[in-house]
């Protein structure tokens, strides 16, 4: 008999986490271009700029951020690209759960392939770029933060412009303002401990902003693919 | 005292950028019932379905569950719901089993028809685990209804189910249908192929005539 069975509690995190890391998986170059740009780009700065020490490690820091923000940039656009052209946006539109949870698993797989390689290699890079020794630990914190609040932000602008045939300029364009907190505090996170200062404030107020990203952003990444949706 | 229809649709339009698809679709659904949208093309046969869906909303009319509004029964309702579109949502870097098993994982409630079966029904037997890249447009359609195994939804929802898939294809889908509708679900689907089902009815979507102009 139909419907009879009782009913799985699920909320379609972990399915769509899931689907998405495997996805990832399967298309292992296509998500490392992201990582790749970020090392590429960062062995350019000493060349452009100059490779010495004591000039490089004032800039090391916005340096590594500007090109963690770029680089989730660039890979933020196909959040719900292919989904939406194969028609699977439309299943997870319609399934009866509530949409912000298999958006946040989505959101987390991307931050899972991207956000976390990048915070991973970072410190790497601030080898290159001697960065002091202090900012390490800081580094790798605020950038932990820092980029799941950028995925996370991300989404919405991903979910707004998906119906879009160029959307990605469009999508620079919104999410940019948004970046903006998250890099300033990043950086001062950093460089507060390379002054040799109190650097858990400016962590504490990325700590907030990926708070309130968390909170929110799946409720407003919902809410722009429900208007795409109805186009 | 009637009991209320699984589904009931009263007096359904839907406009888009001020022209109006269509207007006055009316019909209710029950149990045992198959009921084939037919029109022209472009006649808004999809837009009918992902009404009936949810994720399109009405300009005019109501569409209701078992008595109640939508809005009111939206979680009861979608968990009763299969919809298969155009698209048949396979990701093509995965493999067919791997794509029916994240399908299932999404879905409210399924039954124990265990995902190499369904996808042995569906004659994909030896495909299971070959990514959908490598299979053809008709084998994608057919991962997509080997859905329709799993499913305990009551309601199916199948814009153009026949589009690419063969003869014995068609064939088994049929017979799925009858097999679903025999065991009290009911099945909207838009074709341009003619049917021979048990209980099947017709609704042709008639383009919207101004008045008064």
């Amino acid at each position: 008999m139909l419907s009879s069975a009782p009913r799985k509690m699920n909320s379609g995190f972990v399915a769509w986490l899931r689907r998405d890391l495997l996805l990832a998986y399967r298309r292992r170059g296509e998500v490392a271009s992201p990582v790749v740009f970020f090392l590429m780009v960062s062995t350019l700065i000493p060349l452009g700029l100059t490779p010495e020490a004591a000039q490089l490690e004032k800039v090391a820091a916005g340096m590594i951020w500007i090109m963690a923000l770029l680089a989730t940039l660039l890979s933020v656009d196909g959040l719900f690209a292919s989904d939406y052209h194969d028609g699977s946006l439309e299943q997870m539109l319609i399934t009866p759960q509530l949409l912000p949870l298999p958006i946040l698993g989505k959101v987390t797989a991307h931050w899972l392939t991207t956000g976390l390689p990048l915070t991973l290699v970072s410190p790497l890079l601030g080898l290159m770029l001697s960065l002091p020794i202090d900012g390490y630990l800081p580094l790798l914190c605020s950038l932990a933060l820092g980029s799941a609040c950028l995925s996370l932000v991300g989404a919405v602008g991903a979910a707004l412009t998906v119906s879009l045939r160029k959307g990605g300029l469009l999508l620079s364009l919104l999410v940019m303002p948004l970046y903006m907190p998250v890099i300033i505090f990043g950086t001062a996170t950093v460089n507060a401990a390379v002054d040799g200062l109190n650097w858990l404030p400016p962590l504490a107020i990325l700590g907030a902003l990926f708070a309130a990203s968390v909170a929110l952003c799946p409720l407003a990444a919902a809410g722009a693919l429900r208007v795409t949706a109805s186009n | 005292m009637s009991q209320a229809p699984l589904l009931s649709v009263e007096n359904l339009a839907f406009e888009r950028d001020d022209s109006c698809l269509f207007s006055a679709v009316d019909f209710t659904l029950d149990s045992g019932d198959v009921l084939q949208i037919e029109g022209a093309n472009g006649s808004g046969k999809t837009t009918l379905l992902r009404l009936l869906t949810g994720s399109l909303q009405p300009s005019v009319g109501e569409i209701s569950y078992l008595g109640q509004a939508l809005s009111e029964c939206r979680y009861n309702y979608l968990s009763d719901m299969l919809y298969i579109g155009h698209q048949p949502a396979v990701k093509l870097n995965l493999s067919a089993e791997e794509n029916l098993r994240w399908m299932v994982a999404t879905a409210a409630q399924s039954n124990d028809l265990s995902i190499k079966d369904a996808l042995t029904q569906v004659g994909l037997a030896g495909y299971s685990d070959i990514p959908c890249y490598a299979l053809s447009a008709g084998q994608h359609r057919r991962v997509a209804l080997a859905r329709l195994l799993i499913s305990q939804a009551r309601l199916w929802y199948l814009d153009e189910p026949f589009t690419s898939i063969d003869k014995q294809g068609v064939a088994f889908l049929q017979s799925c249908l009858q097999q679903h509708v025999a065991q009290g679900g009911a099945v909207i689907l838009s074709t341009h192929q003619d049917l021979a089902l048990n209980g099947l009815r017709k609704y042709k979507l008639l383009p919207h005539i101004e008045q008064g102009v």
